[in-house]
């Protein structure tokens, strides 16, 4: 583990981890915020992907962004589908504003580079970021989720961004 | 048709199928919840396999050796056919954790 991509990976965890921690004090968050948690992480990445497609010309990152798109595309069309069922509004909360935050600055970070650089960056900041949200989803949003129906989407969310991690480790090791 | 065609067709039709287990027989594998079901127990060259995709996402059934890449929108199926005997590796292309070992007998 490089310096550079344990820092990415301490940023992004320290946004969701400390920054929610206001939110979490009581009695964790609503299941209204865990739903805007889970589907602005999801937002975040498909943005990421667009940008990796926008900008990439290697083939395994480019199908590698393409898997996320569809994938993190899928759960939220299902997230918001529960939502409506449930009649819950997601809530914006200080974790999903930090989160948003973040991935500004890291788009504008990665919107400089070119090539091999951006695609190094790009998916070492994947690795990172999936890292955070799986622990979030492990740590708080999980437990946290009162409804059944979202906790079980969470936890199929977990299985897949468990599976987007170890994707994203394996690229990164090649590039 | 002739005589001579009408007879052999008539020796075809008459001669005695081969035993039920040397048939080729259709198995299931269920993929869901980011990973491959059970795969059959006993494959023979010939069978063939419906890959039938309970996820909500998007998966592939590809053999690592190339003898089949079956892609599979959600909710949808597939068939491939199992061509030689011994093991075959299959992944998910979009999801290469995911992973299932076919063993074929001849």
């Amino acid at each position: 583990m490089t310096a550079k991509y344990s820092l990415l990976a301490a940023a992004t965890a320290f946004a969701i981890a400390t920054v929610a921690a206001p939110v979490l004090a009581d009695s964790g968050p609503t299941d209204a915020q865990i739903a805007h948690i889970a589907y602005t992480a999801g937002v975040l990445d498909v943005a990421a992907a667009k940008q990796a497609l926008a900008k990439s010309h290697n083939k395994a990152v480019r199908e590698f962004a393409s898997t996320m798109l569809r994938d993190h595309e899928a759960v939220n069309g299902k997230a918001l589908a529960l939502v409506k069922k449930l009649g819950v509004t997601p809530e914006d909360n200080v974790t999903s504003a930090a989160l948003s935050k973040q991935a500004a600055e890291t788009h504008d970070r990665l919107d400089k580079l070119s090539g091999a650089a951006f695609d190094q960056a790009y998916v070492k900041n994947e690795v990172a970021y999936h890292q955070a949200v799986n622990g979030a989803l492990k740590g708080t949003l999980i437990p946290s989720a009162d409804n059944g129906e979202l906790k079980s989407l969470l936890e199929t969310g977990l299985t897949l961004f468990s599976e987007h991690q170890h994707h994203a480790e394996a690229l990164a090791a090649k590039l | 048709m002739t005589l001579r065609a009408l007879v052999i067709a008539l020796v075809v039709l008459s001669m005695p199928l081969p035993p039920a287990s040397a048939a080729p027989r259709t198995h299931q594998v269920v993929i869901d919840k980011m990973k491959f079901g059970a795969v059959p127990a006993s494959l023979r060259v010939g069978d063939r396999i419906l890959w039938v995709n309970k996820d909500m996402f998007r998966h592939t059934a590809t053999a690592k050796d190339k003898s089949f890449d079956v892609d599979l929108q959600p909710g949808a199926s597939g068939m491939s056919v199992v061509r030689k005997a011994g093991a075959i590796s299959v992944i998910c292309r979009y999801h290469p954790g995911m992973r299932a070992m076919l063993k074929v007998k001849p």
